[in-house]
């Protein structure tokens, strides 16, 4: 490491440490409002709360009828998992293993849905999901979640199995494993890490996923986020600390997913691709 | 590639030593699902912004270019998306360039990725209340003495712009980090036995190499930012000075039942982002590409 002793690179480092540290700053206050404001009775024109209370998690509760709000969350998003999963899986164990013509188009193809925003393309693909009947429904929401979490799988998992060594593969082949056992006493147990981080990220993906689910839902298939985002958009109905108690809820659905899927990845593969598998 | 016995005759040992097999057969699930689920309806909404209602193929898009209350959503995107995007990128070389010598950034990068996993929604709920003329964010500003009222931060362009810089920093700076922790020390190092100082060590070691690497952190977080929704109707005007160009294709689509026009919009907007990638990919193509690691080769 090289160290710069003079006043321009410590003035300069400062300068960037507060500017670190302003932006966390400014990010913790603005969760710790939601929290602190789910436990207030009233907090207008105060710095703090006047008093504290619990009632607006029963209230948030049965006002959004979130208990069924978060079963059709899960169940939309371990579909989604499961699906994303095979599906992904499979493809990325192709992609890393053959060459073959129009593999790059195939590639291509394959990183558009992660490059392209969701609005973009969720348009057109409610129009055809609303058109075929399926728009407005469970699978219509899990549809519209799998565009972007297959490929999200493959791009993850394709150098998981190109650093598996082929001759393993050979080896169980030569001692007569057919395709089924390969891949059972083989193949998955070797891949395990690499697709329970893919499978996590998805989760903490779906989870958060707003646009295409706003876009594909209807009134018995709407996802925790999606709940939040028409409670704020009709804010004024109801009380706003019943409206954070929700995105309390919310934020913890998320964070535990999160935490566990950090055990697994680093935080900058969320956002970008996993390099290496983990060690 | 191909590692199948050979022992096989006629078509299939061909199309094998050409890698296809049944193993390749196993892209065909997902291969077909996202035909099905992304390129078609894609293709689909291409074909029905020709089809409008009423008018002409090109009917839609008249539309849409003669009423300024349509056309300048693009403007009021890009007005949006293009700042957030370049300061994001501005700041996040720099803080990465001194997060990637500390030994645990662990704490900071998780501590950067909440805003991502939560989303868009939250933060716009977040913010609501602390950038609001009674949020902590206004009474410090008070009681600093730098602003005289309670500051007018939320269902405006401001606030729009704060929630897509408090997602897209985060996004912006972890992918930069990601790009930075590849480069090899070892260069930096040689640069500075050579006698280069600080600036000269980034503007003729670590530039040239980052270059690619910046270019697609800036095309994913504009692209992100193009597509604001949430957070513009929830946080800004969507009536007015944040009326961007999803608000439109969204009201299109679900508010008047008119989804050739919202077909249309739709089209505009994935043409304007794909105009930006074509810029920045062509500026990019000037710059160097190579290796980032060091060492002989």
């Amino acid at each position: 490491m090289i160290r710069d002793t003079t006043i321009g690179a410590k003035l300069w480092a400062t300068a960037i440490w507060v500017l670190v540290g302003f932006f966390v700053l400014n990010l913790l206050a603005m969760i710790a409002t939601v929290i602190l404001d789910s436990f207030a009775t009233q907090w207008l024109r105060s710095w703090l709360p006047i008093a504290y209370t619990t009632k607006w998690y029963a209230s948030a509760w049965d006002e959004f009828q979130l208990t069924q709000v978060l079963v059709v969350t899960f169940e939309i998003v371990f579909t989604v998992v499961i699906l994303a999963g095979l599906f992904g899986v499979t493809a990325a164990y192709a992609m890393a293993r053959r060459n073959f013509p129009g593999k790059r188009l195939v590639m291509l193809l394959f990183l558009l849905p992660l490059l392209v925003p969701p609005i973009t393309y969720g348009i057109p693909m409610t129009t055809v999901l609303y058109q075929t009947g399926v728009g407005g429904t469970f699978w219509g929401v899990v549809i519209a979640n799998l565009v972007p979490t297959v490929p999200f799988v493959i791009l993850v998992m394709i150098p998981f199995v190109e650093q598996i060594d082929p001759k393993i593969e050979a080896a169980a082949r030569v001692f007569g494993a057919g395709t089924f056992r390969l891949f059972i006493h083989v193949l998955l147990p070797m891949l395990l890490p690499g697709i329970l981080a893919a499978l996590l990220l998805v989760l903490v993906r779906t989870v958060a996923m707003f646009e295409l689910t706003f876009l594909a839902a209807g009134p018995t298939s709407q996802t925790l986020v999606v709940v939040l985002y028409y409670s704020v958009f009709a804010a004024g109905v109801r009380a706003v600390q019943s409206i954070d108690a929700m995105a309390v809820i919310y934020m913890i659905t998320t964070l535990i997913w999160l935490l566990i899927a950090l055990r697994f990845v680093n935080p900058t593969q969320i956002v970008a691709r996993v390099k290496q598998p983990t060690t | 590639m191909s590692d199948v016995a050979s022992d096989r005759l006629g078509l299939r040992q061909r199309l094998s030593l050409r890698g296809l097999d049944g193993t390749t057969l196993l892209i065909l699930p997902a291969l077909l699902l996202l035909l099905a689920i992304f390129v078609y309806p894609f293709l689909y909404g291409l074909w029905l912004s020709f089809a409008p209602k009423a008018g002409g193929i090109f009917a839609n898009y008249a539309t849409f270019f003669g009423d300024p209350f349509q056309y300048d959503t693009i403007w009021t995107t890009l007005a949006l998306a293009i700042p957030v995007t370049i300061i994001s990128l501005v700041v996040a070389v720099p803080v990465a360039l001194r997060v990637r010598l500390l030994k645990r950034q662990r704490l900071l990068t998780t501590i950067l990725v909440l805003p991502v996993s939560l989303g868009t929604v939250l933060v716009a709920q977040g913010l609501l209340n602390y950038l609001g003329p009674q949020g902590w964010f206004s009474r410090v500003l008070m009681l600093l003495h730098l602003s005289g009222g309670p500051a007018r931060l939320t269902h405006n362009y401001w606030g729009v712009f704060a929630s897509l810089l408090i997602t897209g920093f985060p996004f912006t700076f972890l992918l930069t980090l990601s790009y930075i922790t590849g480069i090899d020390p070892a260069l930096e190092q040689a640069a500075a036995t050579h006698g280069a100082n600080a600036w000269q060590r980034f503007r003729h070691v670590f530039m040239p190499l980052l270059v690619p690497g910046l270019a697609v952190a800036f095309l994913l977080s504009f692209v992100q930012s193009f597509a604001v929704f949430p957070s513009a109707v929830l946080l800004g005007a969507p009536a007015g000075p944040t009326r961007v160009i999803s608000v439109a294709a969204y009201q299109a689509a679900f508010e008047q039942y008119d989804y050739s026009m919202a077909s249309a919009i739709a089209m505009i907007m994935a043409a304007v982002q794909l105009v930006v990638v074509a810029i920045i990919l062509g500026a990019r193509a000037l710059f160097y590409r190579g290796s980032t690691s060091g060492g002989k080769g």
